[in-house]
């Protein structure tokens, strides 16, 4: 009742002016970390989105195209009043963001009572497109269940039993560790340990003797960030790289391999971007991507620039008339993005269903070696849609 | 746990504890002599660590690489800025109420980490050890420990042994401790108490940030890392008591025992271990282990 | 005069509050709603340091407590009742300040501080690491707390009219205390405690009420932040928002009510300003620079705080030397 409500009114209060000028400029917010542990982060997205935007001549059908830019930060506190702030204030008809989990939570809470089309690039909460699904909120990146699960299921197919799991205690790393434990145990083998650090400690040398002294068959591990370098290094001089293999989820080596300065060398992990995938896309969007801002994109620039080819999918489909949701939502599951990390479908839940890729760290790229799971669906548990 | 497993994570305790340690000295200093409660000490440990990325280019360079060139520079540097930052930011706020100097080093943080994403960027970077410390030896048959973390912990005894030393058997030392407990007292025995804090302020922003450049290569480099140390620093020179270079050591050993400890035996636990050790030593004895002064 | 002018000043910038949603937008209310939030949770922390000398280095405990507990106890299908999941949170909030200050009071100075700190960040661990509050990533409040036929909390207008009225209780409930013999004890308390032991005045359980009631002010503050967010998290709870607080009332000027919700403004809008894309452009990903230019230019040009300038004006004009120089000369 209550929702519904809410619902309604928002609805009107959008509906005014937006169908009196559906060729006034669109205006959307970019909500992404300009600051913190994250800022690169933010900025990678910022590029991808602005990339395809560019290419579009900085229009989306009949509307040009405008940018609201906020640092949130990565504080979940600050989150509701971020968007609230997009969208109340600045008025943006489209919200883009975020990377912190926590802070997507909160987005997508505001966005679901309003009604404003969402775009979340990267924050891989399951709950993002499990029970917060909604018509207008859509993900360009991930679940964090899905590269855990498909890494599962390579780890079991390499013949490994015997696994220890080793992330830090919040959200993303459980997240991801149950996705491959999921997998992993249905393909045979068994996690003997589930070893967790207090976020955001790098002190990781007493678990690196209990992962020694439990002598598993393998070790599957989320770290990302200053947190993977030091992981990776620290792996490496235990001496434990030789004796027993790690596989992660590609966070562990995405933009973090000239950092670890060698030691991620042969690395195998999961993810659904890779270096060398070599489509004609992906060539494309790299050849652009680095002649615009200078250096090779990664992961997070595709996500990016994907979330604004599922923006502009899902206007042409209502010829930018955002009052249609269900329209546009229905429009955006039936078709397919033709994405740099290869073409993908957006699910019921609005996750995408996507190739999970094998990669293997070679220099500074994750070379792509095989795909650990085909057209992955996140299971969406909780999405009553 | 077998015994070479405990040993060796009793070798993981001491060694994690030597490093805080190293981090902790710097703090030590200002806060026990000077009283600042100065919340900008992780920027500077954050200083030292981008510089220790940041300069070695440059020396390589100029004067032909060397790890302790790098180090050298940075350590010059980082005297000269705490010197300024002493003249310019704090010399004016003794008198004040204590709470001022600490909105003033918070405004420090701010800047500080604003400054590295202008000049540096966000981006992750690593710092390699020196070649001749590259090398690990075996414990165990799956085991190796890395020499350099050897040597850091080697260098974080030295060091507080020097602090200790400096501050127990030279003059300087007595003029600091001195100031520490009766400023006015010092004042009026005619020693330039203005010069000694500034000094001080500059030796401690000089350990800081030597702790950055040195422990770089086992923690690289992220944006944000000051902010993380702060917290567990002001941590370990409480429990040791304030100005209290014994202690402090002490308590760094202490907490790499319980972190260490506790990750293993207490996983559930080890997030909040640290602060109910804190807690639970500062209602037994509400002055630190050891009183200063 | 001067007695006068500060209560004028109060009450017509409550007066200013309460008719601002006449012309604000729904973002004005939003962002006023917010730092009236701070403001409350900032009166609560000065109960402490400005007018007991205490230096709470954990105030945010109290207020995640007031957050999560109205979270965790409404029901999932409708909302609880104002009338108990009001008094709750103040409640509980108030037990946990009971817990910390009993065993904190022991210790002094920087110990004390560093003990707070301690004990807030057990209970910023709990709910990171406990399931019992939605993890790291947090948990919603579906429904707000109603009270029907009186107080609908999804109309903005009323929402914004509690929180008001909060600050104004509170504002007045402090203002009270710290004239009642009561608050006279602590003003004793922080101007020289041992002086008050020695003429045999036990100051342990006028420090310890201070510490509930601030505690309880602190959960009525997360209370209304959940309620307004309709979603809590353990960010709600780190030394961050403890650090930030203090900066706050500092910013204000100590020892003044009316500091800490000067200084609750300043600092949320100064930050606001920095982050404004309009004025700043692209530079405006860097506010922290400019946000911590003007916390050191405050802390320079402003001793007292940013209640202390009317003095110094007045001294500036009557040609004294300002209190910036004595302090500077001695």
């Amino acid at each position: 009742m209550n929702f519904f409500k809410k619902t309604l009114i928002a609805t009107a209060v959008l509906a005014a002016p937006l169908v009196m000028a559906s060729d006034a400029p669109l205006k959307i917010g970019l909500m992404l970390p300009a600051s913190g542990t994250y800022a690169k982060l933010g900025t990678n997205i910022t590029n991808g989105f602005k990339l395809y935007i560019d290419q579009q001549e900085g229009k989306l059908g009949e509307r040009t195209i405008e940018y609201v830019e906020l640092d949130d930060a990565s504080d979940p506190s600050k989150a509701t009043d971020n968007i609230k702030k997009l969208i109340n204030s600045d008025k943006v008809d489209v919200v883009v963001g975020t990377v912190h989990s926590g802070v997507a939570m909160a987005m997508a809470k505001v966005a679901k009572e309003t009604g404003t089309l969402m775009i979340v690039p990267n924050a891989g909460a399951n709950a993002v497109t499990g029970p917060l699904c909604a018509p207008n909120i859509f993900r360009s990146s991930f679940s964090n269940w899905q590269p855990g699960f498909a890494m599962g299921e390579a780890v079991a197919k390499e013949g490994h039993k015997k696994v220890v799991t080793i992330t830090w205690k919040y959200g993303a790393g459980i997240e991801s560790v149950n996705g491959f434990k999921e997998s992993f145990e249905k393909g045979g083998g068994k996690v003997v340990k589930e070893l967790k650090v207090p976020f955001p400690s790098v002190e990781f040398q007493a678990l690196l003797t209990e992962i020694a002294a439990t002598k598993p068959d393998a070790v599957y591990t989320f770290f990302a960030g200053g947190g993977a370098v030091k992981f990776v290094k620290d792996y490496a001089a235990a001496g434990l790289k030789d004796s027993i293999p790690l596989y992660g989820a590609g966070f562990l080596t995405d933009g973090t391999l000239e950092a670890q300065g060698g030691d991620g060398e042969g690395l195998v992990t999961a993810l659904h971007y890779a270096d060398g995938l070599d489509s004609e896309t992906d060539a494309a969007f790299r050849k652009a991507y680095t002649e615009s801002f200078g250096k090779a994109p990664d992961v997070f620039s595709v996500q990016g620039y994907d979330a604004a080819q599922i923006l502009a999918t899902g206007l042409a489909a209502v010829d930018g008339d955002l009052d249609k949701m269900d329209e546009l939502s229905a429009a955006l599951e039936a078709s397919v993005i033709d994405s740099p990390r290869g073409k993908f479908k957006l699910s019921k839940a609005h996750n995408p269903v996507q190739d999970i890729y094998l990669r293997k760290a070679s220099g500074i790229e994750n070379k792509v070696i095989g795909v650990a799971s085909a057209a992955l669906a996140d299971p969406a548990l909780g999405c009553r849609r | 746990m077998d015994l070479s497993i405990f040993l060796i994570q009793c070798l993981n305790a001491l060694q994690y504890g030597l490093l805080l340690f190293l981090v902790a000295m710097g703090l030590t200093l200002i806060f026990g002599i000077m009283g600042v409660i100065n919340l900008a000490h992780g920027s500077f440990y954050m200083a030292g660590a981008y510089m220790a990325y940041a300069l070695a280019p440059v020396v390589e360079s100029t004067v032909g690489g060397g790890f302790f060139s790098v180090i050298a520079l940075g350590v010059v540097i980082a005297v000269l800025l705490g010197y300024f930052l002493e003249w310019a930011f704090f010399s004016f706020l003794y008198d004040r109420e204590h709470l001022q100097q600490v909105l003033m080093t918070y405004g420090l943080i701010l800047v500080f980490e604003e400054l590295r994403s202008i000049l540096v960027g966000d981006d992750v970077y690593g710092v390699q050890a020196p070649e001749w410390l590259s090398g690990t030896i075996a414990l165990g048959d799956v085991m190796s420990y890395p020499h350099y973390r050897l040597f850091v912990s080697a260098v974080c005894l030295v060091l507080s042994l020097g602090l200790y030393l400096v501050l127990t058997r030279t003059r300087l030392g007595m003029m600091i401790r001195a100031g520490s407990s009766n400023r006015e007292m010092v004042q009026s025995l005619g020693i330039d108490i203005k010069l000694l804090y500034r000094i001080v302020f500059a030796a401690g922003v000089a350990m800081a940030v030597f702790a950055g450049m040195i422990a770089a290569p086992i923690s690289s480099v992220y944006p944000g890392m000051g902010n993380q140390v702060l917290i567990i620093c002001f941590v370990v020179v409480v429990i040791g008591g304030i100005g209290s270079v014994q202690g402090a050591f002490l308590a760094a050993l202490l907490i790499g025992v319980v972190d260490t400890f506790g990750k293993v035996l207490l996983p559930e636990f080890a997030g909040v271990l640290v602060y109910v050790l804190m807690a639970v030593i500062l209602l037994w004895k509400p002055n630190g282990l050891f009183k200063a002064g | 005069m001067r007695y006068l002018s500060k209560h004028t000043f109060v009450i017509g910038s409550f007066m200013v509050l309460a008719l601002f949603p006449l012309t604000a937008s729904t973002y004005g209310m939003d962002l006023v709603s917010k730092v009236m939030i701070y403001a409350i949770l900032a009166l609560s922390l000065e109960l402490l340091v400005g007018s007991t000398g205490l230096v709470c280095f954990g105030q945010a405990a109290f207020f995640g407590i007031g957050a999560y507990s109205v979270v965790l106890l409404s029901p999932m299908s409708q909302g609880a009742s104002l009338l108990w999941s009001l008094p709750v949170a103040m409640l509980m909030a108030a037990a946990y300040a009971l817990f910390v200050g009993a065993l904190s009071l022991r210790t002094k100075g920087v110990y004390f501080i560093m003990v707070t700190l301690a004990f807030s960040q057990m209970a910023y661990y709990v709910v990171h690491d406990t399931d019992i509050g939605g993890g790291t990533d947090g948990i919603y409040l579906y429904f707000r707390p109603e009270l029907p036929g009186i107080i609908d909390l999804d109309q903005p207008v009323q929402l914004y009219g509690l929180i008001l009225g909060s600050l104004v209780l509170s504002f007045s409930w402090l203002a009270l205390i710290l004239r009642s013999r009561f608050g006279r004890a602590l003003a004793g308390i922080h101007a020289n405690e041992q002086r008050m032991r020695a003429t045999g005045f036990s100051t342990y359980p006028y420090k310890l009420a201070a510490f509930v009631i601030s505690g309880a002010i602190a959960g009525l503050s997360g209370f209304l932040f959940a309620v307004k967010d309709g979603f809590v998290n353990p960010e709600m709870l780190s030394w961050h928002l403890s650090g930030s607080l203090l900066v706050m009332i500092i910013l204000g000027g100590l020892g003044h009510l009316r500091g800490a919700v000067i200084g609750a403004f300043a600092f949320t809008l100064l930050e606001e300003f920095f982050k404004s894309e309009a004025i700043f452009h692209t530079a405006a990903k860097h506010w922290h620079l400019g946000l911590g230019l003007s916390i050191i230019l405050s802390v320079v040009l402003l001793p007292k705080g940013l209640v202390g300038i009317p003095e110094q004006l007045s001294n500036w004009v009557s040609g004294r030397k300002t209190t910036r120089a004595t302090a500077g000369k001695q």
